[in-house]
């Protein structure tokens, strides 16, 4: 009975791997992405796959520390990404 | 004979966290891949959604599961309740955007257009339906092109909102 805890540990950490290696593949939509809707698409996605990683990482430590961080920046990453839509020029989607 | 039982609850609401976050993760994964593969800005759009609100919710469920503190459960609340008002408004601001950019939509893929901006000749619309309702009497059968049914019937509110959407040229 011992064992499910560090069976469930390791779940996290290889959960928390695979987290890391998306993120890797939406950096690489975010730097080759032609143009800037599909880089401002790619960011949302980065900026909720780091809070999934912050949940994540909070519920294999058991600190929760980071529950506000989390708050914080789900607002921030709203406001940014709209505030980045209304500056892409019209017409050409950059 | 109370503490054993306790801790069985314990391991199994960990269990069940654990499996919502893996849930959570796998979307994220396919999500990253489907953002990578998929061809325009629409359906990389579909992709996003997965870790944005269903990949974000099975997480912070999961998460909250684990945390079981009354502060950390009401603030992973409040995030899984902001991603839900808050990702729509950016889908839909980024989609207009792709919609009315050039290099955004591919239009061979769509099947309808519904916000095109020519006419369809064939249907006039709703908002012209009331100015040739005598004609439409006459023959004793409305005219209505079903295959053309809404295609171009926000075509007068565009122009005002496009104003106020666009303010960066």
């Amino acid at each position: 009975m011992s064992t499910l805890p560090a069976l469930l540990d390791a779940v996290l950490v290889v959960s928390l791997v695979l987290l890391g290696l998306s993120a890797l593949l939406v950096v690489v939509r975010l730097l080759r992405g032609p143009t800037g809707l599909d880089r401002l698409i790619a960011l949302d996605v980065l900026v909720a796959e780091f809070l999934c990683g912050l949940v994540a990482y909070a519920a294999l430590t058991g600190d929760s520390s980071f529950v506000p961080v989390v708050v914080a920046i789900s607002l921030v990453g709203f406001l940014g990404s709209t505030t980045v839509a209304r500056f892409v020029r019209r017409g050409t989607g950059r | 004979m109370s503490t054993p039982t306790q801790s069985t609850v314990e391991l199994v609401l960990d269990t069940i966290g654990t499996v919502a976050i893996v849930l959570g993760v796998l979307l994220a994964l396919v999500a990253s891949v489907g953002l990578l593969s998929l061809p325009d800005v629409l359906s990389r759009m579909h992709a996003a959604t997965k870790p944005q609100v269903v990949g974000l919710l099975l997480i912070v469920i999961g998460g909250a599961l684990h945390l079981r503190t009354s502060p950390d459960v009401w603030m992973l609340v409040l995030v899984g309740a902001f991603q839900l008002v808050t990702a729509p408004v950016t889908a839909h601001v980024v989609g207009r955007l792709a919609h009315r950019g050039e290099g955004g939509v591919r239009r061979d893929l769509l099947y309808v257009d519904e916000l095109t901006d020519r006419p369809d000749e064939a249907d006039p619309g709703p908002d012209d339906q009331e100015d040739d309702d005598e004609a439409r009497d006459e023959d004793g059968s409305p005219h209505r092109n079903g295959a053309a049914v809404g295609r171009s019937r926000r075509r007068r509110g565009d122009g005002s909102d496009g104003a106020s959407l666009d303010s960066g040229e």
